[in-house]
């Protein structure tokens, strides 16, 4: 598996750590209650199909990473700076 | 036997080598099947089951029956097959599976009670008592069937792991592979063309087949040459592509110094990863087999196979050959026969109506038997005037070409039937980016391999933004391939599907009436095609008999999976430099040259002292409480460099701080450092560690060693993925920075001795940092403290680091003190209940470690709101205690777990269980620190610990963790 990074160009997978779904960038405010906070750390989708996930290129620029891609074909759709999606976010 | 002309050989260069024993001589160009042929020998192995024996059935890479073992001890290695072993001067290979010997086995008596050993024999006979299966029919089972031994030993060869990327990676050098190559190679692309002989050019170099007007191994060699020298083209011969993968990604192993007597520094075989942007699967085709009665006689091999050693070899595998098929294949491998003066016995072609201009005896019919006692003396033929026997020593057959689209498949991709050339062919797109060719794209003509080499590579190319050279097509043979399929003669007798793993048409056939109808089941049920060779010579066959047996048509019935990798590969060379200490990086300190009588003890990469042995101490013990009274009375010194060290600077820094710990540093002084608590974002505790601020806008975070990688991580994603708008920098600083404690009563007196400028207690409080120099070095110190002693951290840039320590520790000698490892650093932590990753092991709170009042009410950290669920500050939760020893076993261990006085030690009664442990010879007796349920309410109590593991039990006290200094004077002062 191949990562293309907006920093460094198209990297091998080994040079980057997983973290989970990018619905991570969305915290919760303090005061969303219990809910809410269990949804955010605990609850994930397994979808068949295009997902947001949160990669860290440890080994380069030490960026972390929204890649979307889908989890049948395995093809990487976008890769984006997470910086940039949370400020745009904003 | 040795033709007297022709091959693509050097006779001028003479090969000696032996086969089990006995020399015997060959020519450079061989290998060792076809020197095996041109000595004579026709059995060379003992089948998987029967022990039934075998000859050599094809020239290449999907042999199912030549295997051979090849040296001895750490050297050995199994089933490498004689027709990819290239001759080497002094080659010693051994047959396998067969006692005493290939040509008299024993158990071939395995093969006289064939019809008691069906498929599912085992599991219907050897059903009772369910243990003797593991004791005793599995063993006896596997000794008598089974391939080439290893040795058990660990390998001692060489192997090299390597990395290539390119824009068109070809796979497979024929005359398909050869153009593409050549095509994007003038067009300017890098280019990597890999083939898995020693020799380019595929067929051509078998059948000899014009390209251009010249014989099609000149074409191969001119063309192959040309690339050679062209700087952005790089051959890879000996160079199998395995797998494919995403994105580009091909695995591949190339043998590197396999074919060499003395191979000297090169490695035995390189594993490659080659990211390639395009590729072409040009992997040519596999002759298949047809299964008739006894059709495993040494001496029947594949069509195209003999026309390969005819040719390629100048090696004749009979003087009197057969040849039957159901395609022109046949027919070619008559016609070299006649060229190269061997004597045709028979043409028997299955298609009715097919005539020959061959002078040779054409039957319209099929193969229906083989007789011979060591080797092949006959054949019988059904015609439609009935069975006529036929003199042979060598039968030809050809059933059909199945393309080698393997790697089509790696992706989850399956091939779809084309009744046209009776075979799957690949389907367009299952690997991104790569494109089958040629035959392994069902084209059998050598015109339309070039053609579609040269398209395929120009279409890579236009994707690329290059801009195609247009190399003119060579001239080639044209022609229609004409097949009319057929899979197994039917009559009586065993017909033998997969040679590899003994499997007969009337194996799968019982597999079919036991209902396992899906290819997948018939395959695991039988065993079909689970052999070295995957099937690549079986499953089409079985293939077609099941669909045959279940009423189903090809299509319908459907392949199994092909998986990766294409060949069988040796674990030594995907393992290439990972084995003992190529494992993992080593990380060294600076003091570990000056650290060398110490035992190092593994902290993730790091390795540290786990102490510092003196003579006549013959315990670690010993050397353990000298150095933790060093420290209590005297002054000791310790490397703690492997401690995470972040530099974090910018406006927001203190902001930042504020949001990873619990705790405030926003309002922490410059020239001060803290103590910090870290969560994850689940309310569980991440990492503690000290931070300083060395300026307004300047901290310095330290971590554990053990989560230095994990904490960075983590800051990076709070700043990145949560606080993007703070102005805040940070970077990893723990190698540039050598650094060491100075512990113990007499650290400000050692110090002092050293610093460029006297420190005291006002200059250097309790918590104090700033800098300093020692002999014109600028260093930072912090008065800090992990054994609860008055105490210090010196950090010098790294390249001091070993002067430093070796002074410090002779100094602290004249004291009275000394160098301290990890035993002491242990202890003298347990001693003041300060607590390591041991206790914060992931799954504990800050209540639990009773640090919720570092827990900040008045802002938002990460963690907060997690860590507040009513469940994780439950007074009932196991939480922290020190514990000392009370009954006659004065012992504690880690990992004993803590039940009531009076009940069982079983689950359903566990209070608790322990974490550390380490004799305090300040206290004289054992400590440990640990988790019991509410034990902060249980202080005084007496608990029942048991070690399950080690079998030791005792009684304990519970104590508040901090056993030594309670109220931390000895820090202050």
């Amino acid at each position: 598996m191949r990562i293309d990074c907006p920093l460094c160009g198209p990297r091998d997978r080994r040079e980057f750590t997983y973290q989970g779904d990018a619905l991570a960038l969305d915290r919760p405010d303090p005061e969303a209650g219990f809910g809410v906070w269990n949804d955010y750390l605990h609850n994930r989708d397994n979808p068949a199909g295009p997902t947001r996930e949160l990669w860290y290129h440890d080994s380069g620029c030490t960026a972390w990473l929204v890649v979307t891609r889908d989890t049948v074909t395995h093809e990487v759709h976008r890769v984006e700076l997470a910086r940039d999606v949370k400020e745009a976010g904003k | 036997m040795r033709l007297p002309s022709g091959g693509l050989i050097d006779r001028s260069h003479p090969i000696r080598f032996s086969y089990d024993g006995h020399s015997y001589q060959g020519v450079q160009g061989d290998t060792l099947a076809s020197a095996l042929i041109a000595n004579g020998l026709k059995t060379v192995a003992r089948s998987f089951k029967y022990h039934r024996p075998r000859g050599i059935m094809t020239a290449g890479s999907e042999e199912p029956n030549a295997l051979v073992t090849l040296g001895h001890g750490a050297g050995q290695e199994p089933n490498l097959r004689a027709t990819t072993l290239e001759l080497y001067e002094g080659l010693a290979a051994r047959s396998q599976n067969c006692w005493p010997s290939v040509n008299f086995d024993l158990l071939a008596l395995n093969d006289l009670a064939a019809p008691f050993f069906g498929a599912g024999f085992y599991y219907k006979t050897f059903m009772w008592p369910r243990a003797f299966w593991e004791m005793l029919y599995e063993p006896a089972i596997r000794r008598a069937a089974g391939l080439g031994a290893l040795s058990g030993l660990p390998d001692e060869d060489r192997y090299e792991r390597a990395f290539a990327h390119c824009d068109l990676l070809v796979i497979g050098a024929g005359p398909a592979g050869l153009m593409a190559a050549l095509e994007a190679a003038r067009a300017g692309a890098d280019v990597i063309l890999a083939d898995e002989d020693s020799r380019m050019g595929g067929r051509l170099n078998a059948d000899l087949t014009e390209v251009d007007g010249r014989p099609g191994p000149d074409w191969a060699a001119d063309v192959a040459a040309d690339l050679a020298q062209m700087d952005n083209v790089r051959c890879m011969s000996r160079t199998t592509v395995t797998g494919a993968y995403d994105h580009g990604t091909f695995s591949a192993v190339e043998r590197v110094a396999m074919h060499l007597p003395h191979p000297g520094d090169a490695p035995r075989e390189a594993f490659w990863r080659i990211v390639a942007k395009r590729a072409v699967l040009a992997t040519g085709a596999l002759e298949r087999p047809v299964a008739f009665q006894n059709n495993d006689r040494p001496g029947i091999m594949m069509a195209g196979a003999v026309r390969s050693y005819l040719n390629r070899y100048a090696v004749a595998p009979g003087r009197s050959v057969a040849v039957f098929g159901n395609n022109d294949s046949a027919h070619a491998t008559a016609r070299a026969l006649i060229d190269h003066g061997i004597h045709v016995a028979a043409l028997i072609d299955s298609r009715p109506g097919v005539q020959t201009d061959l002078d040779v005896p054409l039957y319209h019919g099929q193969v229906c038997g083989s007789e011979g006692r060591k080797g092949l003396e006959a054949i019988s033929i059904a015609t439609a005037s009935g069975i006529e026997k036929v003199q042979a020593d060598c039968l030809a057959v050809s059933g059909g070409w199945n393309p080698s689209l393997h790697l089509t498949c790696h992706m989850n991709g399956r091939p779809q039937w084309d009744e046209s050339t009776a075979a799957f062919h690949p389907r367009p797109g299952m690997v991104p980016g790569l494109e089958p060719v040629g035959a392994a794209n069902g084209v059998f003509t050598t015109a339309d391999a070039l053609a579609q080499g040269r398209k395929a590579a120009q279409a890579a190319l236009t994707d690329l933004g290059l801009k195609p050279a247009n190399i003119p097509l060579p001239k080639a043979e044209d022609g229609a391939y004409d097949i009319t399929p057929l899979w197994s003669v039917p009559g009586r007798g065993r017909a033998w599907l997969d040679f590899q793993n003994d499997v007969t048409v009337k194996d799968v056939k019982l597999a079919a009436q036991e209902s396992y109808r899906s290819v997948e089941h018939m395959k695991r049920y039988t065993t079909q095609g689970m052999a070295p060779d995957q099937g690549k010579n079986s499953n089409m066959g079985a293939l077609a008999v099941l669909a045959d047996a279940t009423g189903r048509s090809i299509p319908e019935t459907g392949t199994t999976t092909y998986r990766a990798p294409y060949t069988p590969t040796t674990l030594g060379a995907i393992a290439a430099g990972a084995r003992g200490k190529g494992f993992a990086p080593e990380r060294f300190t600076t003091s570990h040259a000056a650290s060398e009588e110490a035992p190092m003890v593994e902290a993730g990469l790091w390795y540290r002292p786990s102490y510092f042995p003196k003579p006549g101490e013959s315990y670690w013990r010993e050397s353990c409480d000298r150095e933790v009274g060093y420290v209590r009375n005297a002054v000791g010194i310790c490397d703690v460099s492997t401690l995470g060290k972040i530099d974090i600077q910018g406006q927001d820094a203190g902001e930042f701080l504020d949001f990873v710990y619990t705790n405030m540093f926003s309002t922490l002084k410059v020239g001060r450092t803290r103590y910090g608590l870290m969560l994850r974002e689940d309310g569980h505790v991440m990492d503690d560690g000290t931070t300083a601020r060395l300026g307004e806008h300047h901290y310095l975070m330290t971590t554990t060693t053990a989560a230095a990688g994990q904490v960075m991580r983590h800051l990076a994603f709070v700043h990145q993925c949560l606080r993007p708008a703070l102005d805040v920098q940070f970077i990893s600083v723990t190698e540039q920075w050598a650094q060491f404690a100075v512990a113990g009563p007499k650290s400000r007196e050692l110090l002092n001795s050293l610093l460029d400028h006297d420190i005291t207690g006002e200059t250097f409080s309790f918590m104090g940092c700033g800098d300093v120099s020692l002999g014109g070095v600028s260093a930072r110190l912090f008065r800090i403290s992990f054994s609860g002693e008055h105490a210090y951290e010196i950090a010098v840039p790294a390249r001091y680091g070993e002067s430093l320590f070796r002074l410090l520790r002779a100094r602290a000698e004249t004291l009275g003190g000394g160098a301290y490892g990890m035993e002491a650093l242990n202890v003298l932590r347990i001693e003041k209940g300060f607590i390591t990753h041991s206790e914060i092991h992931g799954r504990v709170t800050a209540f639990d470690v009773g640090l919720q009042g570092m827990m900040s009410k008045k802002k938002d950290f990460v963690g907060k709101t997690a860590s507040e669920r009513p469940g994780l500050m439950d007074p009932d939760r196991e939480r922290l205690v020190g514990l000392k020893p009370t009954g006659p076993v004065k012992q504690l261990t880690a990992g004993a777990h803590l039940f009531n006085l009076g009940e069982d030690a079983v689950r359903q009664n566990d209070q608790g269980y322990i974490t550390s442990v380490g004799f305090s010879p300040t206290l004289g007796h054992f400590l440990g620190l640990g988790f019991l349920r509410n034990g902060p309410d249980r202080i005084g109590e007496e608990i029942r610990m048991v070690d399950h593991v080690r079998g030791i039990e005792t009684t304990a006290e519970v104590c508040h963790p901090v056993f030594f200094d309670p109220q931390g004077g000895r820090a202050r002062d």
